[in-house]
């Protein structure tokens, strides 16, 4: 269902479809930036092909006052500069819109099959190569080009945009005038050509203070850094790499002694996801904070591994930054299909403990969390982002670093603690909470024990016997039952309902909450819960429970968090109904809105009604 | 399973190193392997060479994948922690654990089914990373857990128990190693123990990937008649050509070489290898002929054996990565923390 509110100021979305490989990023990049530094909250999406140069492309920037998170699901301006995709951008556009393109060549044809869009042209390739020199500077500055457009018709303040460009340019001046150069001509012409600004503007506000932009990947790699982590091994993957781009760049200029030049991390290039988590698990095993990032194939492929680390009990930190699937599916889109198999990952009774961060402060914060999780667990840790998260650019409120923090190593012997005992036993549950006691190599041969993946018994001896193979896998459970205790507490949103409920999970929260928003806007009273962790702790069953009707918003096919919910709680299967977007774009909120709408308005009848038998 | 039990007394007069340790303290589990399996001669040379070379038990850490070799890692130095890891993937455990501490002394045992089929990328990668450690391959030609099925190392024309004759070209990990720029590549037999004792404590002290092919025969799969990994066969067919004798740091060379037999090499710690040219003309300093020779020798059925080929200033690992003496492991967090004001810092730029 559109949206539309009658006032647009603030309250728009532009959407820019280029050819990639064109550099239009920083166009856009600096289109957001300005926005946000005018005061008004802005959401970035990146729309990207699996390709180096020469495909499709598209980046949308949605300016809102309200500060919403999500995607709006619609289209105010289309900027057009790929004409193999005039078509379907125009159709794209919501009614009473408008459509912006290169009328360096006129389109007269394409230009009539909407009445109800204004075409807005301006011909900036022309205005560029009669104003610059060479192939390369033109195709750039005619991005920027469009900027000086964009600004002129949504009022951008061009101060505001020369101070970005002064320090995107720091070191290269000249570049500040020429990118000005091509930001005056586009505004020139269009405050010559059309009439600006439109109703779609830019009005300065104060809602950006204490915020920034950043995506999450870079917020985990940075979330890494200070979590103390050393050691990170990773094959390079779409959506993840640029996690461990982050943590690279991050500790390049934190972590080097700059008299000596040595470095305090590792940072290894595996020949494949299976040797990354490998390497992962020999240095946590070895003492250090490990990590890797990966993507859903890279997941499947460290299954085995994942089970050697549960049974061997190896604190192991895992990001999975989920993309489309199955297979290689499509690299560049969005998807939440890896909460069913990182939860179980591996064969055997194995179950993983997961964390679901749903947007770039929770990838920062949770990123400690999870080293202190992985090493008070001695488990593998699954941290599942998904590039909407990871690659995106979010609006965040600036992080925090509490200086008190002290890492949980968790029940690490050292060498006085290891001389006061009589033996030490590896597998052996002295708390009763399911969490035995391990030591590091080289610290004191008392603590010497042998990690296997084959059967082992509570003191960390090899065995085939059926009792003392059952004690150790019983005392795995009650260490399950420990993690629920610990993993984060769902956010709940309660006391509206007791028929309705909206229950969603990372990257789902921008969408949902917006979608909660509009239903009370409209009147339907709905509560609101999103998981943040696996396994479930009890609040999440007592929701569940406490509402007629839960609503299961996720971003994959067969209803995987639901599936989850369903194996892992009491929760009768009839109170938990699915609203599944996997298209590979963000859900926006049109979508929740209109699927909880429609179940509500089908029936006209109370929601204790509307569950199925 | 061959084990007698093992007395918890040592006898006072047994010979004791310069940590005071008898050989007895060297030992781990008993082997549980066939009788007069060739791993358990090789676990024996393990705890020969690490107690003639002093290692203190606590610094060392035992690596190994899936298999009968890789089994064998519980059966020496019980005083060191151990990881036997998932098949074929020992290597990726060990350049984390590696990593994580660079001052402990790893070691790693794998076989040819762990190593040359479904390990030989994670094998191939250590090489590349020259990743400082002592792996050992226990190379007997088939698959003893899963009964004698041939491995990659099988050789074409060796036969099964059963009669079946293998068609497929082996990979040999000495050829392969060469090719891939190691810096240590050794080749022994298990049943030369004079051989194999020096060789792993030279192995030992080399600052990078130490390779130590072993031929050590499975006497219930691969040892009869028809097989080429016999004990009998590769007796018949394996000649040293270059003796390491291992030269421990501040210890005198007593021994008297002749002229223009012998190469000194020095290690990276000072202790010292003097190479013993059994065939005058082979140089195990010369990648490019050492691996020309070996592959001769092959073709006619040899296997060459000794330190096949050393070289010492290749840069191991942690050089590669510049990172500090100190393990990462032991970096205090306030030294790896940048803390808040620095967040701050950072964080602007994001604005």
């Amino acid at each position: 269902m559109p949206y539309a509110a009658p006032n647009r100021v603030n309250d728009f979305v532009i959407k820019i479809g280029t050819v990639n490989g064109t550099g239009s990023a920083s166009a856009n990049g600096l289109l957001m930036k300005a926005v946000f530094r005018s005061g008004v909250p802005v959401v970035g999406k990146n729309y990207f092909p699996s390709n180096i140069q020469g495909l499709p492309t598209w980046y949308e920037i949605r300016v809102t006052r309200d500060g919403h998170r999500a995607r709006s699901g619609q289209v105010d301006l289309m900027v057009a500069l790929n004409p193999e995709t005039y078509a379907r951008d125009l159709q794209e556009v919501t009614s009473g819109g408008y459509f912006f393109y290169d009328s360096t060549w006129p389109r007269p044809a394409l230009l009539q099959m909407r009445d109800d869009v204004t075409v807005l042209g301006a011909p900036l390739a022309r205005l560029c190569n009669e104003n610059f020199n060479g192939a390369r500077t033109r195709i750039l500055m005619k991005n920027i080009c469009y900027a000086g457009v964009l600004a002129a018709l949504h009022d951008l303040d061009l101060e505001i945009i020369r101070g970005l460009l002064s320090e995107t340019y720091a070191k290269k001046p000249q570049l500040v005038e020429s990118n000005m150069k091509a930001i005056q001509l586009g505004y020139d012409y269009a405050r010559e050509n059309f009439s600006c600004p439109l109703p779609l503007r830019v009005e300065k506000m104060d809602a950006t203070r204490g915020h920034i932009i950043i995506d999450g990947n870079t917020a985990a790699g940075l979330g890494c850094v200070y979590a103390g982590a050393t050691v990170g091994a990773w094959y390079p993957i779409t959506p993840s790499t640029s996690l461990m781009d982050a943590f690279k760049s991050f500790a390049e200029r934190l972590r080097a002694d700059p008299a000596t030049g040595r470095k305090n991390y590792i940072m290894i290039q595996a020949e494949d996801e299976l040797a990354s988590v490998g390497m992962v698990i020999g240095a946590a095993w070895n003492g250090a904070r490990a990590f890797t990032a990966t993507s859903g194939p890279g997941i499947s492929l460290m299954q085995e591994f994942i089970g050697l680390a549960y049974y061997t009990e190896t604190p192991t930190v895992i990001f999975d930054v989920q993309r489309v699937g199955p297979s290689t599916g499509m690299p560049t889109r969005t998807q939440q299909g890896d909460i069913r198999s990182a939860a179980y990952a591996s064969h055997g009774d194995t179950r993983q403990v997961c964390l679901y961060p749903a947007n770039p402060e929770e990838c920062f914060h949770f990123a400690p969390l999870a080293f202190d999780l992985a090493e008070r667990l001695q488990t593998p840790i699954l941290v599942l982002s998904d590039l909407d998260i990871g690659m995106n650019d979010w609006m965040c409120p600036e992080f925090k670093w509490d200086d008190s923090y002290v890492p949980d190593r968790g029940k690490v012997l050292d060498e006085a603690e290891l001389a006061k005992i009589e033996k030490f036993w590896r597998y052996y549950d002295h708390d009763d909470d399911g969490i035995p006691q391990r030591t590091i190599p080289g610290v004191s041969s008392k603590g010497a024990y042998f990690a296997r993946g084959s059967g082992h018994n509570q003191y960390g001896a090899y065995t085939e016997d059926s009792r003392e193979y059952q004690v150790v896998i019983d005392r795995l459970r009650k260490k399950w039952l420990t993690a629920a205790r610990m993993v984060p507490k769902a956010v709940i949103e309660a006391g509206n309902s007791e028929e309705l409920a909206i229950v969603t999970i990372g990257s789902g929260e921008a969408p949902a909450l917006e979608a909660v928003a509009r239903l009370r806007a409209q009147g339907v009273r709905v509560d609101y819960m999103r998981v943040r962790g696996f396994p479930f702790g009890e609040e999440v069953e007592q929701f569940l429970n406490a509402h007629q009707l839960n609503f299961i918003v996720e971003q994959n096919r067969d209803a995987q968090l639901r599936s989850l919910l369903t194996l892992e709680t009491g929760v009768a299967k009839n109170r938990m109904r699915s609203i599944l977007h996997y298209n590979g774009l963000p859900l926006a909120a049109n979508y929740v809105v209109d699927g909880v709408m429609a179940a509500v308005q089908d029936h006209s009848r109370p929601a204790a009604q509307l569950v199925r038998p | 399973m061959s084990f007698i039990a093992k007395p918890t007394v040592a006898h006072p007069d047994l010979p004791r190193n310069s940590r005071g340790l008898t050989r007895r303290e060297y030992e781990g589990a008993n082997s549980t392997l066939c009788a007069g399996c060739g791993h358990d001669s090789i676990t024996a040379a393990i705890v020969e060479a690490c107690w003639a070379n002093d290692v203190e038990p606590r610094t060392l850490v035992k690596l190994s994948g899936i298999g009968c070799s890789s089994k064998t890692t519980a059966y020496f130095v019980s005083g060191s922690h151990g990881f036997n890891s998932v098949h074929g993937r020992m290597p990726s455990v060990a350049t984390g654990a590696n990593a994580a501490n660079r001052q402990l002394n790893y070691i790693g045992v794998s076989g040819d089914g762990d190593t040359l089929s479904i390990g030989l990328g994670q094998f191939i990668h250590a090489i590349r990373r020259n990743l400082n450690m002592v792996y050992i391959i226990e190379n007997n030609g088939v698959y003893g857990l899963t009964k004698g099925q041939f491995s990659a190392s099988a050789d074409i024309g060796t036969t099964a128990k059963k009669g079946e004759v293998n068609n497929q070209a082996p990979i040999d990990p000495v050829q392969l190693a060469l090719t891939l720029g190691a810096s240590f590549v050794a080749r022994s037999f298990s049943g030369d123990k004079g051989q194999l004792v020096p060789l792993i404590q030279a192995a030992m002290h080399h600052n990078g990937f130490a390779l130590i092919d072993v031929l050590s025969p499975c006497v219930t799969f691969n040892d009869h008649e028809g097989s080429t990994r016999s004990y009998a066969y590769s007796r018949e067919h394996y000649e040293e050509v270059v003796h390491a004798d291992f030269v421990a740091p501040a210890a005198n060379i007593t021994v008297q070489y002749g002229p223009g037999e012998c190469v000194p090499v020095t290690m990276h710690d000072g202790s010292r290898i003097v190479l013993r040219k059994v065939d005058a003309d082979y140089d195990p300093t010369d990648r490019g002929a050492a691996l020309a020779r070996i592959r001769e020798r092959l073709r006619t059925q040899e296997y060459l054996t000794g330190l096949l080929h050393i070289s010492t200033n290749q840069p191991e690992f942690h050089e590669q990565n510049a990172t500090p003496e100190m393990p990462l492991n032991q970096i205090p967090y306030a030294t790896l923390n940048p803390g808040a004001a620095t967040l701050a810092k950072i964080l602007s730029r994001y604005r």
